[in-house]
């Protein structure tokens, strides 16, 4: 179908017209200046009310504008809010969606926040706890205590072991006491130079020299039937034991052999005393002060090296 | 032109406006909402001239200016100058292109934001580049697009095109 582009006739040598009688160049001489009188009388708008202040007729022409408008704004509104509702319930669901995706994460974040607060916190009662101990009357004399803490718990049924951060780089040595502030811990067995492991009390290859705080009675602090329980073995039937008892270290030394415990570091409790006609000793089961399933900040003891010691 | 159609095209934008302010400025997208007023006006000047888009332009400026108490001109100027484009580029390209109600809406919705916002510009009312063009521009062109045809097919209905003896030019004196 040939393209009917008749309004570019010229070559007939004739003014084209519209019915109304207007030819094709008057009438896009007039729109060109009905455009620009629109577009002077725009920037005449723009420039007046500009330069007038907000009560000047513009402005008064405006207010009144809108408040004609006012009625078919109202109505336009009424008419206009359930599909306006429709659109916020939509939107509302989107962005309830990503606003619940950004609340998970930033509830993720402060929980890791306060997990590592109350860690913290944690950490510092404990250290607080051991300088108190380290400063106090109970700690042992001969001693120096260093600071340290659990920073791994080999996953073992067999063994009753942890291992500290401290290691000989800061003077710790094998066989050297492990204690907190309610009392003894362990004993170093493995050295490296930034970590140790220690043997728990309530490992089976660990034993303490121990005595009974009120009794004098005197034996040996061993594992006992489950991993939170120990024994005082060998300890004579005609000493006196009695539940609630406290087992502390004995700290023995003959000649120029000692105890690698020094004396007095609280072990634990007296929770039952049995013993029957056949045993040789009494049966005592001790519950330790320590509670080995949540370790966290230890001392250990390093002996002072007299000169020409070690 | 005829005043019918003058009345008609001042009733419509004026319905568009209200409808513009009281609902589809709530149509949120990004930053940007349709512009259904300037899709009106579009297919309105492609369908009766640019007098009729001019003149459309300068009113629903108005009305716009004044339902949202801005300043009384700025819009009329744009929708104006947007107006009497696509009145002359409806009589110069109709019959020959492809997708004109597309294309002048595409042109007229970068045209129209652009000058607002050098507009704005020179009053003293910023906007980063890249937040007007990424967060205004091209969603205002999306939107816009998306209810051209329903828009146009709307004012054609309302707007008819005039009857073949009055769109054809007639060549005086032949015959």
């Amino acid at each position: 179908m040939p393209r009917q582009r008749t309004a570019r006739l010229p070559a007939l040598g004739h003014e084209t017209q519209w019915p109304d009688g207007s030819s094709r160049s008057a009438r896009a001489l007039r729109a060109r200046l009905v455009a620009v009188a629109l577009v002077l009388v725009s920037l005449a708008l723009i420039t007046v009310y500009f330069r007038e202040s907000s009560g000047g007729a513009l402005h008064d022409a405006q207010r009144i504008g809108l408040s004609v408008l006012r009625p078919f704004e109202v109505a336009g509104e009424r008419v206009s809010r359930p599909f306006r509702d429709a659109w916020g319930w939509a939107s509302d669901l989107f962005d309830a969606k990503d606003e619940n995706e950004k609340l998970r994460g930033q509830v993720e974040a402060l929980r890791q926040e306060l997990i590592q607060s109350r860690t913290a916190a944690q950490e510092n009662d404990d250290l607080r706890r051991l300088l108190q101990y380290r400063d106090g009357p109970r700690f042992p004399d001969d001693y120096v205590g260093v600071a340290t803490r659990v920073i791994a718990r080999p996953p073992s049924a067999f063994k009753q072991e942890v291992v500290i951060a401290a290691g000989s780089n800061d003077g710790v040595s094998a066989y050297d006491p492990v204690v907190t502030e309610d009392g003894l811990v362990g004993l170093v067995t493995e050295v490296a130079p930034s970590a140790a492991r220690v043997t728990l009390l309530t490992d089976q290859q660990s034993a303490v020299s121990a005595v009974v705080l009120q009794s004098g009675a005197t034996g040996i602090v061993r594992h006992g039937p489950s991993s939170s329980t120990l024994v005082l073995d060998r300890v004579d039937k005609d000493k006196l034991v009695a539940v609630g008892d406290t087992v502390i270290t004995s700290g023995w030394r003959v000649g120029e052999l000692q105890s690698v415990f020094p004396y007095n570091i609280p072990i634990g409790t007296v929770t039952a005393v049995g013993q029957n006609d056949v045993d040789l000793y009494k049966r005592i089961q001790v519950t330790p002060l320590v509670d080995f399933e949540s370790l966290g900040a230890l001392i250990v003891l390093v002996r002072r090296t007299a000169p020409g010691e070690r | 032109m005829i005043a019918v159609d003058v009345v008609k095209a001042a009733a419509l934008l004026f319905l568009a406006a209200v409808l513009e302010v009281s609902l589809v400025s709530y149509l949120e997208i990004g930053e940007a909402h349709p512009e259904i007023v300037l899709v009106l006006l579009v297919s309105l000047a492609l369908l009766r001239g640019p007098v009729l888009g001019a003149l459309g332009g300068f009113w629903a400026g108005l009305v716009l200016d004044t339902a949202s108490l801005g300043t009384l001109g700025l819009t009329s100027l744009l929708l104006t100058i947007a107006g009497f484009w696509c009145g002359r580029f409806g009589e110069a390209t109709t019959r020959s292109s492809a997708n004109p109600v597309l294309v002048a809406i595409l042109l007229a919705t970068v045209g129209v934001g652009t000058g607002s916002a050098l507009l704005h510009f020179m009053l003293g009312e910023t906007l980063p580049v890249s937040d007007f063009v990424v967060g205004v521009l091209l969603p205002s062109l999306a939107l816009n697009l998306l209810l051209s045809y329903p828009v146009y097919g709307l004012a054609r209905r309302l707007f008819p095109p005039a009857p073949k003896e009055r769109r054809a030019m007639e060549v005086g004196a032949v015959g």
